[in-house]
């Protein structure tokens, strides 16, 4: 967790007009050695309507972090634009120090390679809505496949690194089911620790828990808060309230591309400043299920 | 509910099943029409079996079941299987070189019959410099050491034995093949959901580990059915191979025999019966690939087995 030794790299340059016009004066002068995510005038379109219009964010080391808000408004974009399965327009974005997908020559920006976008995922865990599990892979496998694939780990070390992460996500009796054969709450904490198999430094999850019927949620969520307790640093898109207001450190509310709202969740749940975040929550309060 | 006895509660069913008396005279008819045909497959003397039989186990024709047919239809769908799938993934590359070579070459050879392919290859030895440059492999080779001195009429006529052998045979059904498989091998890649390589990248796989591991054998499952159904293609389109000409080969060796004894529809049938044996032999090896590869879909048993059982289950509605 800690970063004593600080990359010497040149601190990165103010968003350029390569990439944007608006830019913050020194978006990063000061490199904060909490800071693991930093977002800066983050913005993407898509066939020319913007989805995200210049989304700020930090993120601190340990950090958990729950995205809020209505359905369109960009939640799950900047997910993706965080471990690059997006490009984005303009703005930068930093886990770690690292500038994501570009590298900085002399002022001008160079966009990286695929693999060398591919090494800057892996400190990124993802855990998707759908959870995206290799169906031709039992759960033993699919734990396997990054570690042993990726980071070209021994496969005797792997395997016994994926049994424990299965225990750890109370599976340790599904080790050689196929996805097919688990319920929806299984797969999904299989899916969590394929992610936790490449110790990321950061785990994104995208609405983990909205494809599940509603008495497999809890064991997933209990996985997550575990991880939180464990001192994950987590983005969290959900519509669990319930979640939100225990687990999260802070909470984010997003609507039509920007940041409205943020604050711990006493104050940005229980108390919200902004009309369009009091009136989501109501809607989230009389049917979970509209938003 | 509680004050009726169990004697009043239903019990097991034993219900008449529907009755098909349509059925049973569907078979009286079939076993009628069958009678007739094994009266006449057995007395008719234009069949003459034991022809049939003796011709069937001639060496030449030995030879040229094994190596015109059954040979080059196993190295020409390798080369034709690889090739599409290479083909394919060039077609779904974001680069426009690669997809575009993969159109051009699609294109062509869709466009030309496999006859004239073959045809027209086996003249390629004679007609070298052009011939060469279709992607043959060691056609760099050979060009540039006809360029050079008098050596080359030897390695024209090796280019000439190439292209009309059997390796002519594997070349030309192998491209056409790719053409072919390349668009099943693209509509297997599509078929896999798009979230699966977007798992894969987010472990930090590269675009070909994401390829080779994730994707390629999910789309197995939809490109080996359809595959099958090329490779036993292939086992009759080697009849063509005549216009390289290979006459190595089991229809011709076949034919010939009939003309040179005057017993043409005898030997017809030898031919039909071997080919009708070779295709049994690959589609056994086709449920198993299909089993192989059904891993972790649907029912354990593999999806083979599921499709056979609703099959069944269907027939047994009418
Ligand atoms: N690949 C894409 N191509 C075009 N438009 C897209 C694409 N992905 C997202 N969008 C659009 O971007 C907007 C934001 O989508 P996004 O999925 O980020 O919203 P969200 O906040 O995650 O919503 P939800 O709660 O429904 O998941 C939507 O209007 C959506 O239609
Ligand atoms: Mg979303």
């Amino acid at each position: 967790m800690s970063t004593t030794a600080e990359p010497t790299e040149p601190t990165p340059p103010t968003p350029s007009s390569q990439l944007t016009s608006q830019t913050s004066p020194s978006a990063r002068a000061d490199s904060d050695h909490r800071r693991l995510v930093h977002a800066v005038n983050v913005t993407k379109a898509f066939h020319g309507t913007e989805v995200l219009k210049g989304i700020d964010m930090d993120v601190h080391k340990g950090e958990v972090v729950c995205l809020l808000g209505p359905s369109g408004s960009g939640k799950t974009t900047f997910l993706r634009c965080i471990n690059q399965l997006e490009t984005i327009d303009g703005g930068r974005i930093w886990v770690d120090d690292n500038l994501m997908g570009y590298v900085d020559k002399g002022g001008r920006l160079h966009r990286l390679h695929d693999k060398e976008i591919a090494a800057q995922r892996r400190d990124i865990g993802m855990v998707f809505q759908r959870f995206n599990l290799f169906p031709h892979m039992t759960a033993l496998q699919n734990v396997m496949e990054g570690p042993v694939q990726v980071k070209g780990a021994n496969k005797g070390q792997a395997k016994a690194r994926a049994k424990e992460l299965l225990d750890r996500v109370g599976l340790g009796d599904k080790h050689g089911a196929y996805p097919a054969q688990l319920s929806g709450g299984q797969q999904q904490r299989v899916a969590i620790a394929r992610a936790l198999a490449m110790d990321p430094k950061l785990m994104l999850f995208d609405e983990p828990t909205s494809a599940l019927d509603p008495e497999l949620v809890g064991e997933v969520l209990d996985v997550m808060k575990e991880l939180a307790k464990a001192g994950m640093t987590m983005i969290v898109v959900t519509h669990e309230m319930s979640f939100a207001r225990d687990v999260a450190d802070r909470v984010v509310f997003m609507d039509a591309g920007v940041v409205v709202e943020e604050g711990p969740p006493s104050q940005c749940i229980d108390a919200p400043q902004h009309e369009r975040t009091r009136r989501f929550l109501q809607r989230m309060r009389q049917d979970p299920k509209s938003v | 509910m509680s004050e009726r006895t169990a004697a009043e509660r239903p019990g097991r069913i034993d219900a008449v099943p529907v009755r098909h008396p349509l059925r049973w005279v569907a078979v009286a008819v079939i076993a009628v029409l069958v009678a007739m045909f094994l009266n006449m497959i057995f007395t008719n003397e234009a069949f003459n079996w034991s022809f049939v039989f003796e011709a069937m186990q001639q060496t030449p024709v030995l030879r040229g079941l094994w190596m015109g047919t059954v040979l080059v239809t196993a190295l020409a769908m390798v080369v034709g299987i690889s090739g599409g799938v290479i083909l394919a993934v060039m077609r779904l590359s974001p680069n426009p070189v690669l997809s575009s070579v993969a159109w051009v070459f699609t294109w062509f050879f869709r466009s030309v019959p496999r006859l004239v392919l073959l045809t027209t290859m086996g003249a390629l030895g004679i007609l070298f410099q052009q011939g060469l440059s279709i992607g043959v492999p060691f056609g760099k080779q050979i060009m540039s050491l006809l360029g050079v001195d008098s050596s080359l009429t030897f390695l024209t006529l090796d280019a000439n034995q190439i292209f009309a052998g059997i390796w002519g045979g594997v070349i030309g059904l192998g491209l056409s093949e790719a053409a072919y498989m390349a668009e099943i091998a693209r509509a297997g890649i599509m078929s896999v959901d798009r979230g699966q390589a977007e798992a894969a990248e987010a472990i930090g796989m590269s675009r070909g580990q994401t390829m080779r591991r994730i994707v390629l054998p999910q789309a197995m499952r939809v490109i080996v059915p359809p595959t099958g159904n090329e490779t036993i293609a292939m086992v009759k389109d080697t009849s063509l191979l005549i216009g390289l000409p290979l006459s190595n080969e089991l229809f011709y060796q076949l034919s010939s025999i009939g003309s040179r004894t005057y017993q043409v529809f005898p030997a017809f049938v030898a031919a039909i019966l071997f080919y009708l044996a070779i295709t049994s032999i690959f589609m056994v090896g086709q449920y198993f690939l299909e089993k192989r590869f059904g891993r972790g879909f649907g029912q354990p048993s593999g999806a083979a087995d599921g499709r056979i059982a609703r099959l069944l289950g269907r027939s047994q509605q009418h």
